[in-house]
């Protein structure tokens, strides 16, 4: 019997290129095998701080996304009617001639007629630095409708959040609770840490509606009703606070828990700390018992401290934490029902954190010296963590519910302490330390300072002396005022509805906002194309940066092609939105590892040039340009001296050094050696209680995240919150306007709170999860990825089925205030029972992604998109209240609510989109892909 | 070649964690990436673009839901690939001698050289682990990636199968199963690694490793619930509490 | 299962081929001249058709030679081997009657137990298939020879014969229908057993929304009514009308109809025998 001769080392590939993956925002290192000359395989980067080697299914179909027939092929004029498709494919020179034609007029006379918004950005402090120095105040990424909530909420209680600004303790953490996440922006870490604690046996507890992925491999899971884990989580804090089980010792060191406030009715100040001379923060010293500023060196601020003068107490946060949450409101059982669980449930939650916390308590032998100069021979850890989001942002009391996760965090002792959440540098960093919103616009001139940032009061609202939103978003008005990411979602109705100004030309990149990243696709695909009386847009000019033919394609009027991820230069920067680990800052670069076999460009190149032409400030100098394009830009800019878009290799006094230092010519060769990415180690001593650590600090200021030590308490009492309601009370020069006045009185409460968002006309809540195998609407494209996801029912809970005589593959009309659907539908035991979901994404308009029209993504696929309004329908007052957090303006997808009937079998999902005419030519009917052999 | 080895020297295969794979599709997908350029024809897809895409995987993930007798429902993800048995009725079918096991490894080959096409085998597997592949006309099947595990082209630690190594959440664990010593049979001796199908009287050597109970916390509520005795009644009780707990500090 | 008309026809056709061959090999006074052609032809054209349609089934059809090489352990080269020496002796058998007409009546007992075993290991690919309950049964193997050696009766004018063994075949049919319903539950193979899951289990996902060749190939579902439809009428077609025309006063006319008849109903048999049979790959698919 012979077997046969096998050649068991054959070659694997010519070479092996490092870069980034960009199949979705995570960010993972890549080998990139090459096989004559052309991509042969792609694989995870051991190396790599983020994926340290796996790859996620997205990422290993990266081949087919770059190889994949949709790609555009040159730049393209629209010929036809906007929303058609029919487009003529013209040169560069033409193209960037006529994008300078529209730019240039705007900028002399009225800079905000540009809107420029990016979606799916990966280089958002060059795009801003762009539209900043362009001069327009309308610029956003996608923030404001993807999780603001989640950022904001962290930021203004923690100074970070979850995802890119923190994760859990993987390695130490023994019970981790994760709630509404399906996916996560940091798909593999949360996978791979999922991993490391089922390894080791450790708990998990999922609270999310729907029991798949994650949820699925929790050991508890807790299947509550949407919208009420605000609720939830404040019964769990007022079991642990009614018990004591909270970590004192950390209360009083490291928040507000001891400030004091403000306690006279009369006082503007009423309800914002006491400060001293220097505006510091007071709290009583339990050494003394006498006053102190909160950071003053070697005092001990005293939880319960309270003082009384003039006959009026002036109290400790504490004070008011145990009168808030010790309610009988919030006890198991007067909220259990409304959550869909149970008290017991609940109670055992509660006791199972206070067991981990406290009886499991884990010490790391690191000494450390705090702020106060008080050195530590241990550091304690309370191994619980958690992790959120959209499934807790993306309603309109998100914010709100995000700040009472990080209330209970803090509660127990369990952030920036081994086994709880760790903040990943540049984080952390307060709201305080954060820019402030710019949004005047000059002709000719930059705008002042960053559109973006976190308003600490009234005060800093981006509202014309008329009270007017400066930003065509609304964004940082009464309507939200803590809008920090913008509000993407709103760009087009209010441009459309000239409200609250008409614009000149819209220009997006990235993002496909006629399709799935649009609430009421249907009604914005109408505003995109919709004119006035002479036959002219309404939206007069459309410029859009997209690389594949996509939806949003079709209503453009000039489409300049991007690369693929593989072909171009990027920049994942410390300045923006990086891809540090709680133990090492790091930062990466894309760069061409193939050379596209088109007519595209980089879109950051194309921005280079546009402000070359356009004489940009910041781009030129003396009519000189400073970059060639966007490789020079990342080596060459300095946003301040010393500090560029890459913290590595940089120049230092004595030769090559990393943070602060002069620009290097070498410096993206010296990142593709090493695997397109650098690490820069946090200290051992630094590695926990970040933003109390004289070591980390130290650290932060080396590395140029602050250019002094910035440490800060959290503030689990609220004072920004707290400025907007005294004004809401009646308080001071800038005051809400009479409508939005309740709103902002009971919803901008300084301590955590909950409010009921979802309404009773429709019984059943309507969600979207992301399905791990696809990227929003890019992953239908891709051959491999398709196959998996075509198309996606709606899955009801089994009783909703019976009730409605339903069976997989049955139809069912879908309807919620805005609109109907007709939907297949597929049966899903592990789901609360007031809710049904379905894959978000997956529905594709007929004729884009270079799909056949009888494709079943545009058949049988849908969106729930049309089915949420940016509006919600009238109430009582006859208005129209936003859809959307009233803090953030974060938009609320998952507030949705709708009505279930069985329909008789369909051939096509409803509505119906007409198709739109592909721009490339028709994708190939079979692959079998081997390159070089 | 139809004839089985009375055994083989190593018994190489995968443990798949049943309580830690999250469904998330990455080894399906680096599995059809390695297998597409690597090991005989690339693994072809038709209408790729179009109304009904089917291609050839070597690896798909399949969920299951379990309604418990008592506790909410579960669902269980589960990836399913050749299990390379011992006792592989795909390999005795075969006419042409195609398919094989190897007698150094277990590993379930396909000379696909000389196979025909004749679908006998994967008619034969109870998994549905073999698929033809159209444009090929050649069954295709998990090599357990016999091209990377022994490949001195690759470094050392990436001599292991695709999907194991790109398993974001470690859920699928590689490794000689014929070895009690090995950390593979240590796991499944541990976890109570059980067998596909085992009344079809395959022998596989991929184990699965059985999602750990449930929803138990309810039932340790009587353990949780001392530890939540409130420390007073009222608010103005609380304060005095914390009073003494911070003096205690 | 999925009834490809290539297996359908192949088992159908071939069956009947080497069925004829049975009976003329084991004729004690066969045909010569024109008549022996003629019958050895039609045998030929059956036998030698079938196993055209079956290469239809090949990914590979031009390396269908390879499939002798395994006769140790395969079936399937078992019953290339079966068949090629089949029509070797048949044809050492046929020649001489043909042209000659003499008689070497030992070739034509080898040729008939040649016929036979072709058609036993035939069915033998199937029966040996623990993954389809239904076929796994000494049920196939007999039920394949009775069609074959009622068919090949029938085609070579045994009326006698043909009437019991007609008779026998459907009753062993409904039987093998009857019995078949219960053998995936038999089996032992569930849920269960094919996730190691216990409790109540239901496939929720299907691992790729696109089609792939297990679900074309092997988790092929007929409705319960349909299917009844189709054994009523393959009971009809393939013995009962051909019986009720053999007992009709014998007339050429009527015998062709008898074997169109039964050809039919074989084939809608075949075409049930396999779109019946359930894979149990179908049980991860949630299709059993
Ligand atoms: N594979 C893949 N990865 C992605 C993306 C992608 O498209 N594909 N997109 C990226 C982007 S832009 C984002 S924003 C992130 C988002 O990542 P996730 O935050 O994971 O977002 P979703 O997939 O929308 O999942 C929301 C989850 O919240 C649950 N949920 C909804 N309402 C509630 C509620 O009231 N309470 C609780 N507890 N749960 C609730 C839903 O059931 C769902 O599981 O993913 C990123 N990563
Ligand atoms: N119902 C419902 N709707 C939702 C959500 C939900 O949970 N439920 N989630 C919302 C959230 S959080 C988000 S973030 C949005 C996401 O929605 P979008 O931001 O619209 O995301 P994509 O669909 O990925 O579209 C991005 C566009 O970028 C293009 N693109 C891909 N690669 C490149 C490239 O390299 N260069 C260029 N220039 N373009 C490229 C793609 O072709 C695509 O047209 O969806 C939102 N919509
Ligand atoms: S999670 Fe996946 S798609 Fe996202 S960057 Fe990492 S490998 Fe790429
Ligand atoms: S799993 Fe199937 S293909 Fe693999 S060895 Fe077993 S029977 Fe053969
Ligand atoms: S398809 Fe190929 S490997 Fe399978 S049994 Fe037929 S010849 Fe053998
Ligand atoms: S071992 Fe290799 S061939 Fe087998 S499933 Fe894994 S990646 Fe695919
Ligand atoms: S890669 Fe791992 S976690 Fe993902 S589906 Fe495969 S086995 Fe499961
Ligand atoms: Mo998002």
């Amino acid at each position: 019997m012979t077997q046969p001769q096998l050649d068991l080392s054959p070659p694997v590939s010519d070479e092996v290129r490092k870069t980034t993956c960009y199949m979705c925002a995570c960010r993972c290192g890549i080998n990139v095998h090459m096989t004559s000359g052309k991509v042969a395989y792609i694989e995870g980067n051991r190396d790599h701080p983020v994926n340290k080697g796996v790859l996620c299914a997205k990422g290993s179909a990266g081949i087919m996304q770059h190889n994949a027939p949709s790609r555009l092929r040159a730049p393209l004029k629209r010929v036809g009617p906007r929303g058609s498709g029919e487009f003529e494919e013209i040169s560069w020179d033409e193209a960037l001639d006529m994008a300078e034609s529209w730019l240039r007029p705007l900028r002399e006379s009225a800079p905000e007629k540009l809107a420029f918004f990016t979606g799916r950005d990966q280089s958002q402090s060059f795009t801003s630095f762009w539209a900043q120095n362009y001069g327009t105040p309308n610029y956003a990424a996608h923030g404001g409708f993807c999780s603001v909530n989640m950022a904001t909420a962290g930021i203004y209680t923690m100074g970070g959040a979850f995802w890119e600004f923190g994760s859990p303790d993987w390695e130490h953490t023994k019970l981790f609770m994760l709630f509404g996440v399906a996916e996560d922006h940091d798909s593999n870490p949360i996978k791979m840490g999922i991993g490391k604690l089922k390894a080791r046996g450790a708990t998990v507890i999922g609270v999310n509606p729907i029991r798949s992925g994650y949820n699925a491999v929790a050991d508890e899971w807790v299947g509550i009703t949407p919208g009420t884990d605000g609720l939830f989580i404040l019964s769990l804090i007022h079991c642990l606070l009614k018990a004591g089980k909270i970590d004192l010792d950390y209360l009083a060191r490291y928040t507000n828990a001891p400030v004091l406030l403000d306690g006279d009715p009369k006082s503007p100040d009423y309800g914002l700390a006491l400060r001293d001379e220097d505006g510091k923060p007071q709290v009583v010293d339990r050494a003394t018992g006498k006053l102190a500023a909160w950071d003053a060196p070697g005092i001990k601020p005293d939880l319960r401290g309270h003082i009384r003068r003039a006959g009026v107490t002036h109290a400790s946060v504490m004070h008011k934490i145990a009168e808030t949450y010790l309610s009988d409101d919030y006890a198991p059982e007067a909220v259990a029902t409304r959550c869909g669980l149970t008290p017991t449930r609940i109670r055992a939650i509660a006791g199972l954190l206070a067991k981990t916390a406290f009886d499991e308590a884990i010490v790391i032998d690191q000494p450390w010296t705090d702020f106060r100069g008080e050195r530590h021979e241990q550091m304690i850890g309370r191994p619980v963590s958690f992790h959120a989001m959209r499934g807790i942002s993306a309603h309109a009391n998100g914010f709100q519910t995000c700040r009472a996760l990080h209330l209970l965090q803090i509660l127990l002792g369990a952030v920036e302490t081994p086994g709880g959440m760790r903040f990943k540098p540049p984080y952390p960093k307060p709201a305080h330390a954060h820019p402030k919103p710019h949004a005047k616009a000059t002709p000719m001139s930059p705008l002042e300072g960053p559109h973006l940032g976190f308003p600490m009061g009234p005060e800093d609202l981006c509202l014309s002396d008329n009270g007017q939103p400066q930003r065509i978003d609304k964004a940082f008005t009464w309507e939200n005022p803590l809008s920090a990411h913008g509000l993407m979602h709103m760009v087009i109705s209010n441009a459309h509805a000239g409200d609250p100004y008409t614009i000149d030309t819209l220009m997006l990149y990235m993002a496909n906002m006629a399709w799935n990243s649009s609430m009421n696709t249907r009604a914005v695909m109408e505003m995109l194309t919709d004119t006035d009386q002479n036959g002219d847009y309404i939206i007069p000019r459309i410029i859009y940066s997209d690389a594949y033919s996509s939806e949003m394609v079709a209503y453009a009027d000039l489409i300049l092609p991007d690369t693929t991820y593989l072909e171009r230069h990027d920049c994942i920067s410390l300045l923006d939105r990086p891809i540090s680990e709680p133990e090492a800052a790091a930062d990466a670069i894309r760069w061409p590892v193939v050379e596209p076999d088109r007519d595209v460009r980089g879109f950051q190149s194309v921005l280079v040039d546009l402000a070359n032409r356009l004489d940009l400030p910041g781009f030129v100098k003396d009519g000189q340009p400073l970059y060639r394009d966007y490789a020079d830009y990342i080596t060459n800019h300095q946003r301040k001296p010393g500090i560029g878009p890459l913290a590595g290799w940089r120049m230092g006094e004595t030769g090559l050094t990393d943070g602060r230092g002069a620009p290097n010519e070498a410096q993206l060769d010296s990142y593709i050696a090493n695997g397109g990415f650098k690490t820069f180690p946090i200290p051992e001593a630094a590695q926990y209680y970040k933003p109390w650590n004289s070591a980390y600090q130290d650290y932060a200021v080396g590395m140029g995240f602050y250019d002094s030590p910035q440490p800060y308490l959290f503030q689990l009492w609220s004072e920004p919150l707290r400025r907007f309601q005294r004004a809401g009370e009646g308080i001071g020069p800038h005051q809400p306007p009479e409508y939005l006045r309740q709103q902002v009185v009971e919803k901008f409460t300084p301590l955590p709170t909950w409010y009921d968002t979802a309404s009773d006309d429709f019984p059943t809540h309507a969600l979207t999860q992301r399905p791990m195998a696809m990227y929003h609407s890019w992953g239908s494209q891709n051959a491999w990825l398709r196959q998996l996801h075509g198309h996606n029912p709606l899955y009801l809970p089994t009783k909703l089925m019976r009730q409605n005589d339903l069976k997989d593959g049955d139809w069912a009309h879908v309807t919620s205030p805005h609109g109907r659907i007709t939907v297949p539908v597929a049966e899903m035991a592990a789901l609360n029972e007031h809710t049904v979901w379905t894959w978000n994404a997956i529905g594709k308009r007929k004729g884009a992604w270079a799909l056949d029209t009888d494709a079943p993504e545009a058949t049988k696929g849908f969106l729930l998109n049309h089915l949420i309004h940016e509006l919600l329908p009238p109430k009582g007052d006859g208005l129209r209240w936003s859809n959307s957090d009233p803090i953030t303006g974060q938009a609320a997808w998952f507030d949705l609510k709708v009505r279930i009937e069985k329909a008789p079998p369909q051939e096509i999902s409803k509505p119906d989109t007409d198709a739109q005419a592909s721009p490339v030519p028709a994708p190939p009917t079979e692959l079998r892909w081997k390159v070089g052999k | 070649m139809t004839d089985l080895p009375q055994q083989t020297q190593r018994q190489l295969g995968l443990v798949i964690d049943l309580d830690t794979c999250v469904g998330c599709h990455a080894c399906v997908v680096s599995c059809k990436g390695w297998n597409t350029e690597n090991y005989g024809a690339p693994l072809s897809d038709q209408q790729p673009y179009g109304a009904d895409p089917s291609g050839t995987f070597l690896n798909r993930v399949h969920s299951y839901e379990l309604t418990p007798e008592t506790g909410p429902a579960q669902l269980v993800h589960f990836p399913k690939s050749c299990l390379h048995c011992a006792d592989a009725p795909c390999v005795t079918v075969c006419p042409t001698g195609a398919s094989y096991k190897r007698v150094e490894d277990g590993i379930v080959l396909v000379n696909e050289s000389d196979c025909i096409g004749c679908g006998l085998c994967a008619w034969a597997c109870p998994y549905g682990a073999r698929e033809l592949d159209l444009a090929e006309g050649v069954m295709k099947k998990c090599t357990l990636c016999v091209d990377r595990i022994y490949n001195e082209n690759l470094p050392e630690r990436d001599r292991e199968p695709a999907c194991v190594r790109t398993c974001p959440a470690g859920a699928r664990h590689f490794g000689d199963l014929g070895d009690p010593d090995s950390a593979v049979s240590a796991l499944v001796a541990e976890r109570g690694g059980m067998d596909l199908m085992p009344e079809q009287g395959t022998r596989p050597v991929n184990k699965y490793l059985p999602p750990r109970p449930k929803d138990q916390i309810d039932e340790q509520v009587d353990i949780l619930a001392p530890l939540l005795t409130p420390v007073a009644e009222e608010p103005k009780g609380f304060l005095g509490w914390l009073d003494r707990a911070l003096d205690k500090l | 299962m999925h009834p490809a008309p290539s297996i359908i026809l192949f088992t159908t056709l071939s069956g009947l081929g080497f069925g004829l061959l049975f009976w003329l090999g084991i004729d004690p006074t066969p045909p010569t001249g024109w008549v022996a052609f003629a019958f050895f032809a039609i045998a030929f054209a059956l036998s030698l058709g079938g196993l055209a349609f079956s290469a239809g089934h090949l990914g590979r059809p031009e390396r269908a030679l390879k499939a002798f090489t395994q006769w140790r352990s395969s079936w399937l080269s078992r019953e290339a081997w079966a068949a090629a020496a089949t029509l070797i002796m048949a044809g050492l058998y046929a020649a001489p009657l043909v042209f000659v007409g003499t008689t070497f009546l030992p070739l034509g007992w080898v040729t008939g137990l040649l016929a036979l075993a072709t058609i036993g290991t035939t069915s033998m690919i199937y029966t040996q298939l623990k993954t389809v309950p239904r076929w796994h049964h000494a049920s196939t193997p007999a039920l394949f020879l009775a069609y074959a050696l009622a068919g090949g009766a029938l085609m070579s004018g045994r009326v006698t014969v043909a009437i019991p063994l007609l008779l026998v075949t459907g009753a062993l049919q409904v039987w093998v229908w009857w019995d078949g319903d219960r053998r995936l539950a038999r089996s032992g193979t569930d849920m269960n057993t094919a996730t190691g899951l216990s409790g109540q289990v239901r496939a929720f996902e299907p691992p790729h929304t696109g089609s792939n060749y297990l679900l074309r190939e092997m988790v092929f579902v007929v409705g319960r009514k349909h299917a009844l439809k189709l054994r009523i009428i393959a009971l009809v077609l393939g013995a009962a009308l051909p019986v009720v025309l053999l007992l009709m006063p014998f007339g050429h006319w009527l015998a062709a109809l008898a074997v169109l008849s039964h050809v039919a109903g074989v084939l809608t048999a075949r075409w049930l025998f396999f779109a019946e049979a359930e894979h149990v790959v179908g049980l991860y698919y949630g299709k059993r």
